[in-house]
């Protein structure tokens, strides 16, 4: 059950209660930038640091949404959702690199820097067409959903669930992960892409720019959270549900099982790649590290301590363990791995339904 | 000269007594003035005799000395020994002269050293000297190469020294002993042998269907010496695999557990080799066996904490995968810091006992490390053991009553949280003795365990989820599979081919190699 579909009285207050601190926390966010316009010593001035740094979780946030709507309503726990995350951002990298131009180190016309390094003589013919924004946005887009609808195919349609369906992709990211180390595949290999220049012509280094991307992330969270709110709400996510919790039974009753996991998991990866390719600019680099699996079960663990099957506890999730991993890591930076794995232990042993949970109290039921 | 020489060395071979006397006969001549040195030295070089290499040597390094009476001293250290005898002499009254050379006479003593090499007592010498003279490819060395052979009983030396003769052979004039040449490097296994002959094509038109056909020959020796290191390197891996996937094949195979923390267990266990050894390195009678030691010892300490693992936690989670997926992660990155603050980030050494370094040579020059046929036999040995305990004793008859038929098992009075404590205890114990194996061949770091944790899975599924002999056989082939595509794929995309093909096959055989049949399938 989901918190769109709690009954009774209790539940629509707490629905109304809901939406109000939802829009509030989204005029904060959206504060933030104008804040920090505010002079040093201002009482509400927010620092640069706490700007940048809160751009990125929004970026988390949109690849818990994307986890939590294939983990909490399909069930189909992603170990490898950082790939696709990771995929979008090379793709939106790739648009950077082209657009630096002549400006690199070697001065070259088109070749990135690190092409004329590795003695390329012409552009890859699978880095064609990244000079234009549009296109590489579809990229971002559509290369982390064909992969999930190739995995997905695959993997749904021979009935692989549960663990052995979060192995085969926490071994895909695995495998990403190797290929994107290896200077011949024309992705930078262990250095990845960065000196990024500009975007849309703007200059990346800007105050504005900078705005100009925290905004674009806020806009696509609250995008993706109302799309995943109306998806889960249609009869379509009602079914997903019902196979998370049952996925024999509707397929006994008819319903093309396949066909709807496989939907959700590819809109799952989109939304991550989107998530990935607003990061890059805004944290100005991307490298094959992105694609270790230890990444993809952080992500995890967002969704996990927000609250599974509840969007909004996805964003929360992703928001309060980046936050306490950004604070602990500058503190502690020993602590932070046992946190983190504490963490793991805490949520699936006390806590299954997450810090949601806590709020909404308990018998409401939650997945499985 | 060489006319003469020759028919001396031919002496030389006939009669080994007479050939000594020539060597004493030719000494005095590195005394005399310049031309009769260099005519002496090449003498020495051209006789072969191993007694000449020290008198040589201490030519070439200023060494030599002439005493009073005209005889040849060897100075050593402190000692003077006798240029003929090599006995240490008193040393005489009067100060014995240093002998000099010119350059012409060195440009000998380079010749006659390389040689004389062939003959030295220290078979590495031997060995490269061997190398050497493959390389001049000249009928001169004829006579000295099989002076050598008749003298050589090292087998790897004397293989290098018929490649020599033969490659000398094809250099000569006579078209018999071309023949003879051409037939001994066709009957090696070297690339050098086939490049010399590759080369010889042109300078002898009329031997090009013999030399073809010894060509090929190499090369099918060649392609057959290729699949079998292979082979054992496919072999090797898959013995590696099959460790880090046996502990795995009891807790997530029979119990049906995912336990993300397979890898840690691992890793605990070549820390737990590295303790071992630390504590033992001080006992000098036991310092030689603190891998055997470690063996039980890396069991203990990871079944134990399996154990409390098991009880402490994961039993809470029975019948929710996916939790216990994430729990056991957790506790996995836990246990990986821990290791990481006790015992530092870096590399740990561990060092091999004598016993299991260096490199076995296996007929037809297939190199095998020992370490790692230790390690395949290891292997084989821990999973006949894991067999036998599951099949014949009391502790594995009760766990597979629980696995099949929990509710009936524990009707019958077997002790049900036990046997998944024990059971859990076992799996993590043998994960544990992995990575003592690990420990030898691997970097003993905290990230040790990551890299084995998915390819073990890997190997469990493909094999079939509960079967032993699956394991066996998923391990193994998916080790050679990965060497036979690492050639030609590099081994990063030879590792992705072979996940992409463990997907397919899934497809095809969704419970894998061995499905379990009846009812435990369905649970």
């Amino acid at each position: 059950m989901s918190v769109t579909a709690l009954p009774g009285a209790r539940a629509s207050g707490l629905r109304i209660g809901l939406r109000a601190v939802l829009i509030g926390a989204v005029l904060v966010l959206a504060a933030m930038p104008v804040l920090n316009q505010l002079p040093q010593d201002h009482a509400l001035h927010v620092s640069d640091f706490l700007v940048s740094v809160t751009g990125k979780w929004i970026c988390y946030a949109i690849l818990a949404l994307s986890l939590d709507l294939a983990w909490g309503y399909a069930g189909i726990l992603s170990l490898g959702h950082g790939a696709f995350f990771a995929l979008g951002g090379y793709a939106m990298g790739m648009h950077l690199m082209r657009l630096i131009g002549p400006r690199g180190v070697y001065g070259h016309p088109v070749l990135p820097d690190f092409m004329v390094f590795l003695g390329y003589q012409e552009l890859p013919w699978y880095w064609l067409g990244f000079d234009s924004f549009a296109f590489a946005m579809l990229m971002v887009l559509l290369v982390p959903g064909l992969v999930a609808f190739v995995l997905g195919w695959l993997c749904f349609r021979s009935r692989i669930t549960g663990v052995y369906l979060s192995i085969i992709t926490q071994a895909m990211t695995y495998a990403l992960m190797l290929a994107f180390f290896r200077n011949d595949m024309g992705f930078g290999g262990n250095n990845g892409f960065t000196d990024f220049k500009e975007l849309l012509g703007m200059p990346l280094s800007t105050t504005a720019a900078r705005a100009a991307l925290f905004y674009a992330s806020l806009v696509a969270l609250v995008g993706c959270y109302l799309l995943c709110r109306w998806i889960t709400g249609t009869k379509y996510g009602r079914v997903l549900t019902a196979i998370r919790d049952a996925e024999s039974r509707v397929r006994f009753l008819g319903y093309g099982v396949t066909r709807h996991k496989l939907f959700a998991f590819v809109l799952s990866a989109m939304m991550a790649g989107l998530a990935g390719a607003l990061y890059v600019p805004q944290v100005g680099i991307i490298n094959p590290s992105e694609f270790s699996p230890g990444n993809s079960i952080e992500a995890v663990v967002w969704v996990a301590v927000g609250g599974r099957g509840t969007l909004v506890g996805a964003v929360l999730g992703a928001f309060s363990v980046n936050g306490l991993k950004t604070w602990l890591t500058s503190t502690a930076p020993d602590l932070w791995l046992f946190v983190l794995g504490g963490l793991f232990v805490l949520v699936t042993l006390l806590l299954p339904r997450g810090l949601i949970g806590l709020v909404q109290g308990r018998g409401q039921g939650g997945p499985k | 000269m060489k006319r003469i020489l020759l028919l001396l060395l031919l002496l030389a071979l006939a009669l080994p007594a007479r050939a000594q006397d020539a060597m004493i006969e030719a000494l005095p001549g590195l005394g005399g003035g310049f031309g009769a040195q260099a005519t002496a030295v090449e003498r020495l070089g051209a006789l072969g005799d191993p007694r000449a290499l020290p008198v040589l040597r201490a030519l070439a390094d200023g060494r030599l000395l002439r005493g009073a009476d005209g005889g040849l001293l060897i100075r050593e250290g402190d000692q003077l020994l006798d240029a003929a005898t090599g006995a240490a002499v008193p040393r005489p009254e009067a100060e014995p002269a240093r002998i000099n050379i010119n350059n012409r006479v060195r440009v000998a003593l380079r010749g006659a050293l390389g040689r004389l090499q062939i003959v030295s007592p220290d078979p590495a010498e031997r060995l490269a000297a061997a190398e050497g003279v493959f390389r001049m490819r000249s009928a001169e060395n004829l006579p000295l190469l099989e002076a050598a052979l008749t003298r050589e009983a090292v087998p790897r030396i004397r293989e290098r020294l018929e490649l020599a003769l033969g490659a000398s052979r094809l250099a000569s004039e006579d078209l018999e002993a071309k023949r003879a040449g051409i037939a001994a490097l066709g009957a090696s296994a070297s690339p050098e042998a086939r490049a010399v002959l590759l080369e010889a094509r042109a300078a002898n038109a009329a031997l090009l269907p013999e030399i073809e056909a010894a060509v090929a020959a190499i090369d099918r020796r060649l392609q057959l010496r290729q699949a079998a290191e292979t082979l054992f390197q496919g072999l090797s891996l898959g013995s590696v695999l099959l460790l880090a996937a046996l502990g795995l094949a009891v807790t997530f195979g029979v119990m049906g557990v995912i336990n993300m923390a397979h890898g840690e267990f691992v890793m605990l266990g070549a820390y737990t080799t590295v303790v071992v050894q630390d504590l033992t390195r001080d006992i000098p009678w036991l310092a030689p066996w603190s891998l055997p030691l470690a063996v039980p010892a890396a069991f203990l300490v990871t079944a134990l904490i399996g154990a409390a693992m098991e009880r402490g936690l994961i039993r809470h989670l029975y019948g929710r995968p996916l939790e216990t997926l994430l729990l056991t992660f957790g506790v996995g990155m836990m246990i990986q810091q821990a290791v990481r603050l006790t015992f530092g980030a870096q590399n740990r050494e561990v060092i091999s006992p004598a016993w299991m370094q260096g490199t076995l040579m296996l007929p037809g020059d297939i190199a095998v490390t020992q370490n790692r046929l230790w390690i395949l036999a290891f292997s084989l040995v821990v999973l006949a053991l894991v067999v036998a305990a599951i099949r014949f004793t009391r502790f594995g008859l009760e766990m597979r009553a629980v696995t099949q038929r929990r509710a009936i098992a524990s009707s019958m009075g077997i002790r049900t949280g036990r046997v998944d404590a024990l059971t859990f205890a076992f799996g993590s114990g043998i994960a544990g003795i992995a990575g003592v194996a690990l420990s030898q061949i691997d970097n003993v770091s905290p990230n040790l365990g990551t890299g084995y944790i998915i390819d073990s899975f890997l190997v469990v599924v493909f094999g079939g989820v509960g079967s032993l002999a699956g394991t066996l056989i998923g391990a193994f082939s998916l080790g050679i599979i990965n060497k036979v595509l690492e050639p030609w794929a590099g081994a990063v995309l030879a590792k992705v081919f072979v996940l992409v093909a463990v997907m397919i096959f899934i497809q095809r055989r969704p419970r894998g190699l061995f499905p379990q049949k009846g009812r435990a399938a369905e649970a």
